[in-house]
């Protein structure tokens, strides 16, 4: 089975800092997988290097999103990435604040429409019916992650919850066959966590898209990953199921610290 | 070669290279700690030189001693320039500390606006003539060809600036605090240390060297008007961009810079076009070498 | 909400009085000396020191109430502001849309008859400046692209027209478009280089851009013959006859008209558009939306080339209506005035734009009095719209899309709200 996406010795390099250190890494096609370690460990690096928001120092970025063939990405610019397949969140929420909650989610539509300036100022038939049908297509999936009520609101205005919600739907009107998702937990109470586990779920089972998670909430990653992997100062340091992640010695000590320390 | 005219023209690059050090100074020290272009950076520059010229002229009444009303001149002009920074910061700035970047950059455009005209009405759009308050220091008398007593002046003041600037960053608490400040303001603030205080340091600090360099252009090229803080303040700007904004010995490196390019493209190429050298070599540098020649490049944090 | 009158109190009377005083030795010499060295004389004004005073008393007291006021706001608060009032009220009164459309196209229409050729040439310009602030709006409102050389563009469409027309005779009709075009390629050709840059640094290179182009116009004498300009620059011609000056002047009145009608049709249609979208989310979070797909490199070159296309327009109607161009005209205070008219007016309106227009160009042409102190009350315009209202007096109100009933939201608004 081609791996949805694999690095090879992947290395990201700033100066004198080793961000990120030779990861091997792969997602198979419609697995939940997570990407956990301490603060600082590079996994946010680690996403960017994959989305094509850094260009990495050394190693490939492979994708398969058809399951046919792979295509090296590293390189590739973030917009480019998305077309391929490849959708994000962020974990500093990056919404477009001065933006309507619907419009949020037509952006994501942005790739896969054609309208130009040209058919905007004309109105041509294409032109009219491609916008009719991105207006219904945003509701639906803002139907879908139970957005709908905030429609016409502006971004910012939306509970923290929600504005978290809105990132994964803008993510999602991308047709990713990956997604990307950083953090999604964050900030959220125990119920809203459960909730975001059920969504997730259903994502990959409704729509067939593999899922990516950076998290720190260990409850909602030992429930909905398949596969977890490990990193500490930018170094994969254990793969495994989530009960084999949860009693690795070296997992413990990269979050604990070793005894020698106590 | 005519060697005369090329030491002319390098005394000359390094005078204006000094002058534009003391502005650039204020400009990179700015951007350092609170990462705004100080677009009226250039009318502290003019008010410090038209400050200095209305002190010495009621001053010239009195019969005084020229090199005297020249000293008190000066000290008013900073005094002045300091205090105009330093309400500058807290109007049109400080309350805007948190906001968008484009709105802190169009406050300053407004200030800018704003001084150039309140000297203009409260003045004149006249060039008016500054007094030649300085006499011909006999020691320079050999080569006096080549430099003046202006010019002479010019550097050695810039030296001393630069060198007690030196000492005051890198020694002292408070230059110790503006590092901090530059670097990360919020941790900075958590240390203890009151970034509004060091903000209104800095902007008083940049201020002072402005007027000074006003002060001193003014009395080497003998007149001024309101328009000049616009010219030399992009000028400064682009020489600070060119070392590295935010980096002072950029700033410097940046402003000599400038400074010899300008005297020597004008000296030997065309002077009509003499500030367009500044305008190219902002667009080139800040297209190809963004952080300039001793800046570090930022990285953006996703 | 604080109340005013807490200012009155003599704690805060002694603030306001200190600031005051700091005012009137900051101004001091400034403000109070006024020397003439040329004749050496030496005038003491002390009547400005107590306008000073008294002036800045009240302007701190103002100051900080206002200031207070806006710390203490609450953004999700839920009293509506006047704009959206007057949005809702038109929305629920259906007629009042077509009557407001028929007033004003009759109020446009009759103008120049009834107003005279003076007023109707400053309305003209009025109306330039409306065009003018629209492209740039494109740029810095929807683009978040700050460019301070826009009037670069502008002088490309005036020369374009007044060389090919010296050199060539080519009329004015045959040049708006090609002077049009010339400033849409030049706005590409800023564009590239810039491309990675941010914000200030964008802004501070679109400046450098401006005045190398104005420092070429006045020193290359051989293409623009120089600070003295171009001279007899033909009037638009309607089939070749030839008009006085009070007929060409309501001529062109109504070019503007139908280049400002066509310019808020452009602009509407962009706005809620997919290139309009991802101008807007490129303003909002560059990272972000180029995460989600948007090409930013071609949606930067497009603001640029479109907010120069409606320039260069703008530039050769302005060559047509003065007959006599020079580098003057363009010089940073242009650009600067332009980036008024968007910033004040309403960054990222429409309406905004055409209000911005109408005050910053009609109001100094009314107050003929005060207009040395123009540039002053724009500078500080210019800050206190910063400080208090950053988006401009008219808000940019997005689109509101209608849903089947599954909407619960209160505002149950039309399509095309603005």
């Amino acid at each position: 089975m081609t791996p949805i996406l694999e690095t090879k010795n992947l290395t990201m390099q700033f100066g004198g800092l080793t961000a990120v250190d030779n990861i091997n890494f792969t997602v198979n096609p419609k697995e939940i997988v997570a990407l956990i370690g301490p603060n600082g460990a590079g996994k946010t690096t680690f996403f960017n290097c994959v989305t094509g928001v850094y260009k990495p120092t050394s190693g490939d970025v492979l994708i398969s999103p058809t399951g046919k063939g792979q295509q090296k990405i590293n390189g590739l610019k973030p917009n480019k990435v998305t077309e391929k397949g490849l959708a994000r969140t962020f974990q500093n929420i990056r919404l477009f604040q001065n933006m309507t909650v619907l419009e949020n989610v037509m952006i994501g539509r942005h790739s896969k429409l054609k309208s130009g300036i040209l058919g905007a100022v004309l109105r041509t038939k294409a032109t009219v019916a491609e916008e009719k049908k991105v207006v219904q297509d945003s509701y639906d999936i803002l139907v879908e992650v139970g957005l709908e009520k905030f429609v016409n609101e502006l971004a910012k205005n939306l509970p923290y919850g929600a504005q978290r919600r809105l990132e994964i739907a803008r993510a999602m009107a991308t047709e990713p066959a990956l997604l990307l998702l950083d953090e999604p937990a964050a900030g959220m109470n125990p119920h809203e966590t459960k909730e975001l586990d059920e969504m997730i779920i259903h994502i990959r089972d409704s729509k067939q898209i593999s899922i990516l998670l950076i998290e720190h909430d260990m409850s909602l990653v030992m429930s909905i990953s398949e596969n977890i992997f490990v990193v500490d100062y930018g170094k994969l340091i254990a793969q495994g199921s989530p009960n084999e992640i949860k009693n690795n010695p070296e997992v413990i000590k990269a979050y604990l610290g070793d005894d020698s320390d106590a | 070669m005519d060697l005369h005219y090329f030491f002319e023209l390098f005394i000359g690059g390094l005078t204006r290279g000094s002058i534009y050090a003391l502005i650039a100074l204020g400009y990179t020290m700015v951007y350092g700690i609170i990462k705004l272009i100080n677009f009226a950076h250039g009318e502290i520059y003019m008010i410090g030189a038209f400050t200095a010229l209305i002190i010495a002229s009621a001053l010239g009444f009195t019969g005084m001693n020229p090199v005297i009303i020249f000293l008190i001149a000066t000290i008013l002009a900073i005094f002045f320039s300091a205090a105009y920074g330093a309400t500058i910061e807290k109007i049109a700035y400080k309350p805007l500390r948190g906001s968008q970047r484009l709105s802190a950059l169009i406050s300053a455009i407004g200030m800018s606006m704003f001084l150039q005209n309140y000297v203009l009405l409260a003045q004149t759009s006249d060039f008016l003539p500054f007094p030649n308050l300085i006499p011909d220091f006999k020691f320079l008398k050999p080569v006096e060809n080549l430099i003046s007593s202006t010019s002479f002046l010019i550097l050695v003041t810039t030296a001393v600036v630069m060198i007690l600037l030196t000492y005051l960053i890198k020694f002292t608490k408070t230059g110790k605090a503006m590092r901090a400040t530059s670097q990360d303001a919020k941790m900075a603030q958590l240390l203890g240390i009151n970034i509004s205080r060091i903000i209104s340091i800095t902007f008083i600090i940049g201020s002072s060297t402005a007027a000074l360099g006003g002060v001193l252009i003014s009395t080497h090229i003998g007149q001024l008007n309101f328009y000049i803080g616009y010219i030399a303040g992009i000028k400064a700007f682009v020489a600070a961009v060119l070392g590295g904004i935010g980096s002072i010995p950029g700033a410097v490196l940046g402003s000599f810079v400038l400074g010899w390019t300008e005297s020597f493209g004008t000296g030997y190429i065309s002077s009509d076009y003499e500030d367009v050298f500044a305008f190219l070599f902002l667009i080139i540098i800040l297209i190809f070498r963004p952080s300039g020649i001793l800046g570090r490049p930022e990285n953006k944090k996703v | 909400m604080s109340d005013i009158l807490k200012y009155f109190k003599p704690k805060e009377l002694k603030k306001s009085l200190i600031i005051s005083l700091w005012f009137m030795i900051l101004t001091f010499p400034i403000m109070v000396i006024k020397v003439n060295t040329i004749e050496n004389t030496v005038l003491w004004r002390w009547g400005s020191l107590i306008g000073m005073g008294i002036g800045s008393f009240i302007a701190a007291t103002l100051w900080r109430y206002l200031l207070e006021r806006k710390n203490m706001q609450n953004p999700l608060s839920s009293k509506k502001s006047l704009q959206i009032r007057i949005i809702e009220w038109a929305n629920a009164n259906p007629k009042i849309k077509p009557a407001a459309l028929i007033a004003v196209s009759l109020f446009v229409l009759a103008f120049p008859f009834l107003a005279g050729m003076y007023q109707t040439s400053i309305m003209t310009t009025a109306l330039m400046y409306i065009v003018l602030g629209l492209g740039l709006n494109i740029v810095v409102g929807l683009g978040g692209l700050l460019n301070l050389g826009y009037a670069a563009f502008y002088a490309v469409g005036a020369y374009t027209y007044a060389l090919l027309n010296y050199h060539f005779g080519l009329s004015f009709w045959v040049c708006l478009p090609i002077g049009a075009g010339l400033a849409t390629i030049m706005g590409i050709l800023l564009a590239i280089p810039v491309l990675r840059l941010r914000g200030d640094y964008l802004a501070i290179v679109t400046l450098g851009f401006g005045e190398v182009i104005r420092i070429v116009l006045e020193n290359w004498n051989g293409l623009s013959f120089g600070p003295s300009g171009i001279a007899n620059i033909p009037r638009p011609g309607f089939f070749g006859m030839d008009m006085k000056l009070q007929t060409a002047t309501i001529y062109i009145y109504f070019i503007m008209i139908a280049m400002v009608v066509f310019t808020i049709f452009v602009v509407r249609r962009l706005e809620n558009s997919r290139m309009g979208r991802a101008w807007i989310a490129m303003r909002e979070d560059e990272i972000a939306s180029e995460s989600m797909g948007i090409d930013i490199t071609k949606s930067k070159i497009t603001t640029f080339a479109l907010g120069a296309f409606f320039a260069g327009m703008v530039g050769v109607i302005f060559a047509a209506k003065t007959t006599f161009i020079n580098p003057a005209s363009f010089t940073l205070w242009e650009s600067l005035m332009i980036l008024c008219v968007v910033v004040i007016g309403g960054t990222g309106s429409i309406v905004g734009v055409i209000v911005g227009a109408f005050i910053l160009i009609l109001l100094p042409e009314y107050l003929r009095a005060f207009s040395q102190y123009r540039m002053l009350l724009f500078g500080a315009l210019l800050v206190i719209m910063m400080v208090f209202r950053p988006g401009g007096i008219v808000s940019n109100i997005r689109k509101k899309y209608k849903f089947e009933p599954i909407q619960a939201s209160t505002n149950v608004s039309q399509k095309g709200a603005e």
